[in-house]
């Protein structure tokens, strides 16, 4: 039996290093596969506390499921947006996109 | 009797108004005068027919005083069961007298005016400002309260200043109207805080205290503040009926049309500060004779003062409108001289008393009346010769009796009711105001003897100037002066027709109609005051006969010279304006409206710049925090939901 | 104990991979490294007994994301085929470092305080039958989701069409 802090554990370190990631990389995708580790890391959560929690039930587990098709949709659609900056700017770094602020 | 059909009197007037205001420019002036002329005329019918029924067809009541009739009485803002805005129609003795009086002189304005104004720009302009000063006059005779009448007396104030600016591209009259309505709006602030503090103690706006017996018991326990505010109230009407010092606007005044000076300026407006201390008269003489007394003293120095002035003046408006001041303020000196009865301390409903103490206030609203037609009179017949000989100035006058006799026999006839000659309306008058003051005390009858002298010097002085002496256009008929003509029929009709009221409405039975506790009286001559009155009168008419009626003036201009300082202190109105000069631009401008202006521009202008600054001082310095980066929006999220966390977990 | 072991190997190579993801200068290896943190993800599920969210893991994530994130970075540009090199900014490193690790401790914290690790103690050590999931997603009973599922289906098609409609060349006038 695997002790839940571990898994808390490893999920919060998950998060943080996604986080890390998210504010210090410049280009839109790599910020992009850091998001998807902060949302693993979410997912893990999910799952081990409807394992901790309430294991006759399965809304952790539904979460985590319709949790990784959304994060599908939502990438593809980002990396259509990336694309599209990418074709205007000729850039993919984040801030070549800074004719929308004031 | 009802009297449903007064809200017209007040009605057609304001309709006048809007359609000349708003419409006159397109109309004719023939159309636009014929307007105003034939609802004035309307509202003079309305007005004899109310004073018909109000003293002849009703009649006196079972209590023998005449009724104070509320026609109508609209409630506008309530605080509390007593103190209420109303806004109504009043019918007293003394509000009857006041409409014929504002009528009669309004219409014969108007018809005047045909005349005077014939093929001026902006007739139907005048018009218009006719007959909102009309409609706002009357309102003020007929309000039903304190507050209405103050609603009233600023617009007067307000007609009186449109129609002062009515030559609005001469300088002159646009300065004569700014001082006229700044002078009389800084006494009519007195008014307000004296009808506050009124409404505060007493907690009613009517003027009849005597109607509502628990609010006698209010009053008197406002025995303290009741005198404070009715001396103020009497400082906004002194204001407005220009008595020293704040009399200042008022020769100025002349620079406006000269029948709107025969109208405002003569015979209306300027009795408005009498009319208000009439009204109040019952509370003056209950709780604070004093102060009626104060009016008296400075009534009495107003009408020297301006008699004095009167007598060295050139221009011929300026000697009528001092002539007013002084009429003014032997009238506010009639009703400054009442005493309250000496059982009572109070008006005592007695006959006794309306014709001993209480003789005053029917000597003043005689005067009042009698003086309205005779100065109008004057004022028209000026009108005339400034209209014949295109000046005010006295130089240019003289002789004229050959040219202009219809506007020459008037003018005398109301210089002779004005000196006080019998059997003209002034000589009644005035023999009761003098009966009353020597009731009051020997000494303030002899002054106010002493100024009947002196207006019948000035005022003959004045006649003769014009009308006798050297001709100016005789002497000066080979430069090109051209002939003076008499006024056309327009003009001379209301001269004649004011001067037939002089002669006949000193034989009205004035004490019967009006008097101080309203119980009527057999007014009678007092042969020892009338007989000094009319010596002295007549001593002062030989004696402008001797100085001025020759084609040279020796005398005079002897006068002048040996009392150089004198002569010229007067003719300068001895320095009054000066003063005011002097006291607003050295001491109020430069003591307090500086400072204050400072405070204003510095402290709180810089608080509020201060603000807009810091807003947009701290906006500037924040604005790079909104970076737009992504990332950094990120961090600072997380800080503050890791901050929030750990707020909640060991704080709380 | 075996299941410690096979956790403790998951988690050195999640965190492993997810740290080289994060300090890799070429986003081509950034991509390779999500994919193994992904597949470790994955084995944490399998580990929990979910094996159907394992293998939905693996099939969406590492399947399809993958690939798309490849596809993407080849497309932007043609410098990343080589690796991106990236300057990376010593303050926001710096913050961010120290944010991260702020967190960490705090959630570390909050981990340690609460009880409702000590009351999970228990943990069923068995399989989610495929059937209960499979019925669960398709019934319209009390804890069953055929509600979401419908809906997620639905916003899928929304974001394919969103992302061609965003993505594809504009049309020349």
């Amino acid at each position: 039996m695997i002790p839940v802090e571990l898994l808390l554990g490893l999920s919060t370190v998950l998060f943080f290093i996604g986080f890390f990631g998210f504010v210090t990389r410049r280009n839109l995708i790599a910020m992009l596969i850091s998001i998807e580790l902060v949302l693993n890391s979410v997912d893990i959560n999910f799952a081990v506390f409807n394992r901790i929690l309430h294991p006759g039930e399965l809304e952790g587990f539904y979460f985590s499921l319709f949790s990784i098709g959304i994060n599908a949709a939502e990438t593809a659609v980002a990396i259509a947006i990336i694309l599209n900056v990418y074709r205007r700017f000729h850039s993919d770094q984040v801030n070549s996109i800074e004719n929308m602020k004031l | 009797m009802e009297y449903n059909f007064v809200f017209l009197i007040l009605l057609l007037p304001a309709l006048s108004f809007l359609v000349l205001g708003l419409a006159g420019m397109k109309m004719p002036h023939k159309v636009a005068g014929a307007i105003g002329t034939v609802v004035l005329g309307t509202i003079f019918c309305l007005s004899i027919y109310t004073a018909y029924e109000y003293f002849i067809g009703q009649g006196r009541g079972a209590d023998g005083l005449y009724p104070h009739v509320t026609a109508f009485n609209l409630t506008w803002l309530k605080f509390s069961e007593l103190l209420t805005f109303n806004l109504g129609f009043r019918l007293s003795p003394i509000s009857v007298m006041m409409l014929v009086v504002i009528t009669t002189v309004s219409l014969m304005v108007h018809i005047y005016s045909f005349g005077y104004m014939h093929g001026e720009k902006g007739f139907q302009r005048y018009y218009a400002y006719l007959s909102l000063f009309t409609m706002s006059m009357l309102g003020l005779v007929v309000a039903t309260n304190i507050f209405q009448m103050y609603l009233f007396w600023e617009l007067v104030g307000v007609s009186s200043y449109l129609l002062i600016g009515f030559y609005y591209p001469q300088g002159a009259a646009v300065a004569a109207s700014k001082k006229a309505f700044i002078v009389t709006r800084f006494a009519d602030l007195f008014f307000l805080i004296g009808i506050l503090i009124y409404s505060f103690y007493v907690g009613t706006f009517n003027y009849d205290l005597h109607a509502m017996p628990t609010l006698h018991e209010q009053v008197a326990g406002a025995a303290v503040m009741l005198p404070v505010a009715l001396f103020f109230m009497f400082i906004g009407g002194a204001g407005k009926s220009a008595m020293f010092p704040l009399h200042i606007w008022l020769p100025d005044a002349m620079e406006g049309p000269t029948p709107v000076s025969a109208l405002i300026h003569a015979a209306t407006m300027v009795v408005a500060g009498v009319f208000l201390v009439a009204s109040l008269f019952p509370i003056f003489v209950e709780f604070a004779p004093e102060q009626l007394h104060w009016i008296a003293y400075i009534a009495a120095f107003t009408a020297f003062y301006a008699a004095a002035v009167a007598c060295v003046q050139s221009d011929i408006k300026r000697v009528l409108a001092f002539s007013t001041i002084s009429q003014i303020g032997f009238m506010l000196v009639a009703l400054g001289v009442c005493l309250p009865d000496p059982h009572t301390g109070a008006v005592a409903m007695t006959e006794e008393y309306a014709d001993v103490q209480g003789l005053g206030y029917m000597a003043g609203m005689f005067h009042l009346f009698t003086h309205a037609m005779f100065k109008a009179c004057l004022f028209l017949g000026a009108g005339c010769i400034i209209h014949a000989v295109h000046s005010n100035e006295k130089e240019y006058m003289g002789g004229l009796r050959k040219y202009m006799p219809i506007t020459h026999i008037t003018f005398l006839i109301s210089c002779l009711a004005i000196a006080g000659i019998p059997p003209f309306s002034g000589f009644f008058s005035k023999d009761e105001i003098l009966v009353a003051c020597y009731n009051f005390s020997p000494v303030m009858g002899a002054v106010m003897s002493g100024i009947a002298m002196m207006t019948a010097f000035y005022m003959f002085r004045l006649y003769y100037v014009i009308f006798w002496g050297k001709s100016y256009y005789e002497t000066h008929i080979n430069e090109g002066a051209h002939k003076p003509h008499e006024a056309p029929l327009t003009m001379t009709f209301p001269l004649i027709f004011l001067s037939i009221i002089t002669i006949t409405c000193g034989f009205l039975p004035f004490g019967e109609l009006i008097s101080a506790n309203g119980i009527g009286f057999h007014t009678h001559i007092n042969w020892t005051v009338a007989g000094t009155s009319v010596a002295l009168a007549i001593i002062g008419i030989v004696a402008a006969t001797l100085m001025y009626k020759n084609e040279e003036t020796p005398v005079a201009d002897k006068l002048a010279k040996t009392f150089p300082t004198l002569h010229r202190a007067a003719y300068k109105r001895f320095y009054m304006d000066e003063v005011w000069q002097y006291v607003t631009h050295r001491i109020i401008f430069r003591l307090i409206s500086k400072p204050i202006a400072w405070f204003d521009r510095h402290v709180i202008d810089g608080t509020f710049d201060f603000l807009a600054w810091g807003s947009n001082e701290a906006g500037e310095s924040i604005r790079p925090w909104q970076s737009g980066d992504v990332r950094h929006y990120a961090i600072w999220f997380l800080s503050g939901a890791v901050a929030l966390t750990l707020v909640l977990l060991y704080m709380l | 104990m075996a299941n410690i072991i096979m956790f403790c190997i998951l988690a050195v190579i999640i965190i492993g991979s997810a740290i080289v993801c994060v300090f890799t200068k070429r986003i081509m290896r950034a991509a390779t490294f999500l994919l193994f943190v992904l597949f470790g993800v994955a084995g944490v599920y399998f580990l929990l007994d979910y094996t159907f969210l394992g293998t939905a893991q693996i099939a969406i994530y590492a399947g399809g994301l993958t690939m798309l994130y490849i596809f993407a970075i080849q497309l932007v540009s043609k410098r990343t085929l080589q690796g991106l090199q990236e300057r990376q900014r010593g303050k926001t490193v710096v913050a961010g470092a120290l944010v991260a690790l702020l967190g960490l401790v705090t959630v570390g914290l909050v981990l340690l305080k609460n009880e409702f690790i000590d009351m999970s103690a228990s943990m069923v050590d068995a399989e989610v039958p495929m059937s209960v999931i499979g019925e669960k997603l398709v019934g319209a009973g009390k804890y069953q989701y055929v509600l979401p599922f419908e809906f997620i289906s639905v916003f899928l098609l929304a974001c394919i069409i969103g992302g061609i409609m965003i993505a594809r060349k504009e049309d020349k006038k």
